[in-house]
């Protein structure tokens, strides 16, 4: 019946990773990968910023909006409770995508900012008090520091800061350093936005447990990218959005540890998180919806859904493959352009090549690749403490994807040598 | 290279680039004021002197991408020996030549303008607007006297017209 959700799980029976996907058949999956930019043919190297996406996605909401869509959690009629069948469903994609223990731990939010921002504001506030702390690394994203420091300025707190070396991997020593019997929660990013750094999380969150510290992880740049399973980590929080790894935007996912999230209050007020609602007293409803007020991004969840079944149809050990052989070449030629310095050199990488050029600033690099069909991001990478520590106002980042080959990294580095003779 | 392209990166605009004229502080600046652009990281200090309401130098320092570091030389150069309400009314003039309709910047180009015509392409860049007017908007508040700060967020925030709009984006 065609007014049925697709509810199975994600795909569990896939290619062995020592199989090479076929770049061509997951090229065809994305139709914006056909069009052309200033008449040449794109070349989207803007994945950490956000990527594009598969068929499966734009075709799970439009069969949502076309034949089941209604409110979720709420009639008794036929559309709405496809609508609930599709929207939990998804959410036991996500359970299994980051093998959660259960779904009560999976709780939707609009992408990775707003999971932080409801960890500080509920977990946060409650916990943290005056003279306490809160560390992070010298590698975050402004949303894994902003939230954060609004949480210390309220509460008389002081937000520290474990320092990176000149190859962007953070210093162990001094990360522990850091943890004292003041620390509150460490909120760390698995993969750094700007340099591409994979921290060693496992390690880190080890460190943190033997001194009591509960650990946050911001999953927004390892999601699509690296296999991550939150029970062998351990870790008590674990975020990232449905942008990043090929679904919608707007849509984004929590994991928290159940006990966690039992003793947390709820973050915001409304339809869907309470039982029951009087003037006098409003008893709150059970997990994951305590912390889902409101209608939900239904739309959003369904095409998330969509993304991770894609994802797990291609695997992501095949996916990590295929990008690690482009960090590769693309590394090798980058390094060969005169001039050119990369920012970001960890042992372990995911494909991210930032990168500064002598005579071009980043603004004009960005410009000019434009025109050759090549979208990178230029800019700070709301990571402004990253930069400060290198010593750069900005960089040009190009990200890969899984969709990305080895021909456009040569259009990147033709386009690169284009910009060094108009400016350099 | 594309047309749009050539238009944006004129001759006189990668000279001036590469070989930003005034390139220096000024012990005897009158007033004195630094730029900043959150979004880029470009820095433009820029140092006036006043001689009565006369513009005897203006200088810069700083670091920026080429349309910043040319439009702030073309600017030192243009202004020198000017008045400051002379000052005022060029950068309206160079104002309305960056933030203009594409269709529409014949109309928006002007005599007094001078070599900083070269800047017509940048209407049809909506995001390097900023990168052409901080040097601008930070000579007028060295203008003003004193020591200033300004960054395009907050100009942007003040002066709500066509730049507000073009936005280089959130972070």
């Amino acid at each position: 019946m065609s007014a049925s959700p697709d509810l199975r799980p994600a795909t569990e029976v896939r290619p062995s990773s020592a199989v090479a996907i076929d770049i061509s058949a997951v090229r065809r999956d994305f139709p914006i990968l056909s069009r052309q930019v200033h008449g040449r043919p794109l070349v989207y190297l803007d994945n950490a910023a956000s990527s594009q996406k598969p068929r499966a996605v734009i075709e799970a909401e439009r069969s949502l909006y076309e034949e089941y869509y209604a409110n979720v959690h709420r009639g008794v009629h036929t559309l709405s409770m496809a609508s609930t069948d599709a929207y939990e469903a998804a959410r036991s994609k996500a359970q299994r995508f980051l093998n959660a223990g259960s779904p009560r731990e999976i709780i939707f939010t609009r992408g990775t900012t707003e999971a932080i921002n409801l960890v500080a504001a509920t977990f946060g506030r409650s916990r943290v008090r005056a003279g306490d702390e809160v560390l992070v690394s010298g590698l975050e994203h402004h949303s894994n520091i902003v939230p954060w420091q609004m949480v210390c300025e309220e509460k008389g707190a002081r937000l520290r800061a474990a320092p990176i070396n000149d190859d962007g991997e953070i210093v162990l020593d001094e990360l522990a350093k850091r943890l004292t019997t003041r620390t509150r929660i460490l909120a760390l990013a698995h993969v750094s936005n700007a340099l591409g750094t994979v921290n060693p999380v496992a390690q880190i969150i080890e460190m943190a447990h033997a001194r009591g510290v509960p650990v946050l992880l911001d999953g927004a740049q390892a999601a699509p990218h690296v296999e991550v399973d939150v029970q062998a980590l351990g870790c008590d929080f674990y975020a990232f959005s449905g942008h990043k790894i090929y679904g919608p935007s707007g849509i984004g996912v929590l994991y928290g540890k159940a006990s966690l999230l039992e003793e947390m209050p709820p973050y915001q007020g409304g339809g869907d998180m309470i039982l029951s609602v009087s003037f006098e007293k409003t008893t709150y409803n059970e997990l994951p919806y305590k912390f889902e007020a409101g209608t939900p991004n239904i739309a959003g969840v369904v095409g998330l859904g969509a993304a991770l079944d894609w994802v797990g149809g291609i695997g992501l050990d095949r996916i990590a493959a295929h990008e690690h052989g482009l960090l590769e070449q693309g590394t090798r030629r980058l390094q060969e352009v005169p001039g050119l310095k990369i920012i970001g050199t960890a042992r372990d990488k995911v494909a991210v090549l930032s990168f500064v050029v002598e005579g071009v600033h980043p603004h004009d690099m960005g410009t000019v690749l434009d025109y050759e069909g090549v979208a990178v991001r230029t800019g700070h990478h709301c990571a402004q403490p990253v930069m400060e520590r290198f010593g750069v106002p900005a960089t040009t980042r190009a990200s890969l994807a899984v969709y990305n080959t080895k021909e456009e990294i040569d259009v990147l580095v033709e386009g690169i040598q284009k910009a060094r003779e108009m400016f350099a | 290279m594309s047309a749009e392209l050539r238009e944006l990166y004129q001759e006189v605009i990668l000279d001036h680039s590469k070989r930003p004229r005034n390139f220096r502080d000024n012990p005897a600046a009158t007033g004195r004021a630094e730029g900043y652009n959150p979004l880029c990281g470009d820095r433009a200090t820029v140092y006036v002197e006043l001689e009565g309401d006369l513009v005897k130098d203006v200088s810069f320092k700083g670091a920026g991408c080429s349309i910043s570091t040319a439009s702030a030389s073309m600017m030192t150069e243009a202004l020198k020996g000017k008045t400051r309400a002379e000052a005022e009314s060029l950068f309206d003039r160079f104002h309305r030549l960056i933030t203009s309709d594409p269709s529409r910047a014949a109309e928006n180009s002007a005599p007094e303008l001078g070599k900083l015509a070269a800047f017509s392409g940048v209407c049809e860049f909506p995001v390097r607007v900023k990168c052409a007017s901080l040097p601008w908007h930070t000579l007028r508040s060295a203008l003003e006297g004193g020591d200033a700060r300004v960054s395009t967020e907050e100009t942007e925030a003040s002066r709500g017209d066509a730049e507000a709009k073009a936005g280089t984006g959130r972070p």
